[in-house]
């Protein structure tokens, strides 16, 4: 039987906006948590590190979300691994946005110039004391427009987890369409959410750009 | 190699013997030997490029050596310098950059590495770094941001902040050069000051004033190589080397 897009069609795909939101989140967290090792990695003056965290960068950012989704998902269950879609999507997003983070934040970190970090080290300073109280929170002031930026590019990302079945805005439109066949209509509204939750963090990032390029020295 | 021969008296701080650097085929240290007593006050001279920066900068290991021995205070900085962090809590260094910390306010860059480094309390860190913030004269800018001084002041309390972890030497690495003329001054005197109280320093430096008023000893090098050393008077009025005639003429000239 087929339904009429209404006000219950509606409810039920702004509902399904939590669970985009959720998966940003955790995608964001996990993401930049991660992300953090990978740029010190990245930066950090012990080779094969470098190299591992090179790698890792690559392969992230040289294949497609989507198959990387797949592989997560359908590769655990040749490993024998029992993992739902949820899992599989917060995983697969995770590590994506970990790489991404992770090279934006390497940039940040050797914006930092040269002469901080030799100061920090002929002060006496080790690694860790030189990366928190020196380098990072310099860094994090020219990270923090990018990184909301990119922000907008996860929540958008979380969409391909439909195509794994999990539900959320995109897979919440995949079934209100099954039944009412207005996929102009429905997608277009889904389009409309996606467009709420990221338009203010563009403008966010833009206005934070604006902000921290005011020079500080 | 003279030097090198000599038995280790206890008063020498620093022993570098026979120090070779390269970058690449290009080798910016050759052979360098030389010894620093407890409170002397030494200056490097010499054209751009002869290696003076490098020569300071390996004796904190901001630059590695490839051969040869670097010892500090008894503390021996090999190629592959595990000591390193013994020897950099004891030896205070000042840029020609400044390289404050612009995050921080001036009194928390003199405080963060008695506190992260030394481990002291931090009423004792404050204390401190009030104590030589009066010492190079700006107490008064204590709770203000790099940004908001002027260079000049802005090397005082780099000086400052070296001073907190109360080294054993002071290398400065053309500490005026990047100064507006007006503030070299200021700069100078806080040295001066130091070098009374009996600070041993290193100082690469083209303020030729400040090395005859000042310095022990003289170095004079070029093409990576102590070409000369000799105590001011004799080495303004009569150095041996053609290479520092040459070099003396060209700065002193105009």
């Amino acid at each position: 039987m087929i339904r009429a897009f209404g006000y219950n069609e509606f409810l039920f795909l702004l509902s399904a906006v939590q669970w985009t939101l959720a998966l940003s989140v955790i995608a964001f967290l996990g993401g930049a948590t991660v992300g953090l090792f990978v740029a010190l990695g990245r930066t950090c003056d012990v080779k094969p590190l470098r190299w591992l965290a090179t790698g890792y960068i690559q392969i992230f950012q040289g294949t497609p979300l989507l198959m990387q989704l797949f592989l997560v998902f359908f590769g655990a269950t040749v490993l024998g691994i029992d993992m739902s879609p949820w899992v599989a999507a917060a995983l697969g997003l995770t590590l994506n946005t970990s790489a991404f983070l992770g090279e934006i934040w390497r940039g940040c970190i050797q914006s930092v110039p040269k002469g901080q970090w030799e100061a920090a080290s002929a002060l006496g300073l080790r690694y860790p004391g030189l990366m928190r109280y020196v380098v990072l929170p310099q860094a994090v002031k020219v990270a923090v427009p990018p990184t909301v930026g990119y922000l907008v590019q996860v929540i958008k990302g979380t969409s391909l987890a439909a195509i794994i079945g999990f539900v959320e805005l995109t897979r919440a439109g995949q079934i209100v369409n099954n039944a009412t066949f207005q996929p102009f209509l429905v997608f277009g509204v889904v389009a409309a959410m996606y467009f709420v939750l990221c338009w203010p963090l563009s403008l966010l990032s833009a206005r934070l750009e604006a902000r921290y390029a005011a020079p500080t020295r | 190699m003279a030097l090198a021969a000599e038995p280790m008296s206890a008063d020498v701080v620093i022993r570098m013997e026979g120090v070779q650097k390269w970058y690449d085929q290009f080798q910016v240290l050759k052979d360098i030997d030389l010894e620093v007593r407890k409170g002397e006050r030494i200056v490097i001279c010499g054209p751009s490029g002869s290696g003076k920066s490098t020569l300071i900068r390996c004796i904190n290991q901001l630059e590695r050596h490839q051969k040869g021995r670097i010892v500090v205070n008894g503390v021996e900085l090999g190629p592959k310098h595990r000591q390193l962090d013994t020897v950099r809590r004891e030896v205070g260094m000042v840029f020609q950059s400044f390289n404050l910390f612009p995050h921080l306010t001036v009194l928390e860059n003199c405080m963060l590495a008695p506190l992260k480094v030394r481990g002291v309390s931090k009423a004792e860190a404050k204390a401190t770094a009030m104590t030589y913030l009066e010492r190079v004269r700006i107490p008064e800018q204590a709770d203000k941001y790099p940004g908001q001084l002027s260079g000049g002041q802005q090397q005082r309390v780099a000086i400052a902040r070296s001073l907190c972890m109360n080294p054993l030497v002071m290398l400065f690495d053309e500490p005026t050069s990047a100064l507006d003329p007006e503030m070299v001054k200021e700069v100078l005197d806080t040295m001066i000051g130091l070098a009374e109280d009996g600070m041993t320093m290193l100082c690469v430096t083209h303020e030729m004033g400040f090395a005859k008023s000042v310095a022990h000893r003289v170095i004079f090098m070029d093409r990576g190589e102590i070409v000369e050393q000799n105590t001011p008077d004799e080495f303004f009025t009569d150095p041996k080397s053609e290479r520092t005639r040459s070099f003396l003429g060209q700065i002193l000239s105009h």
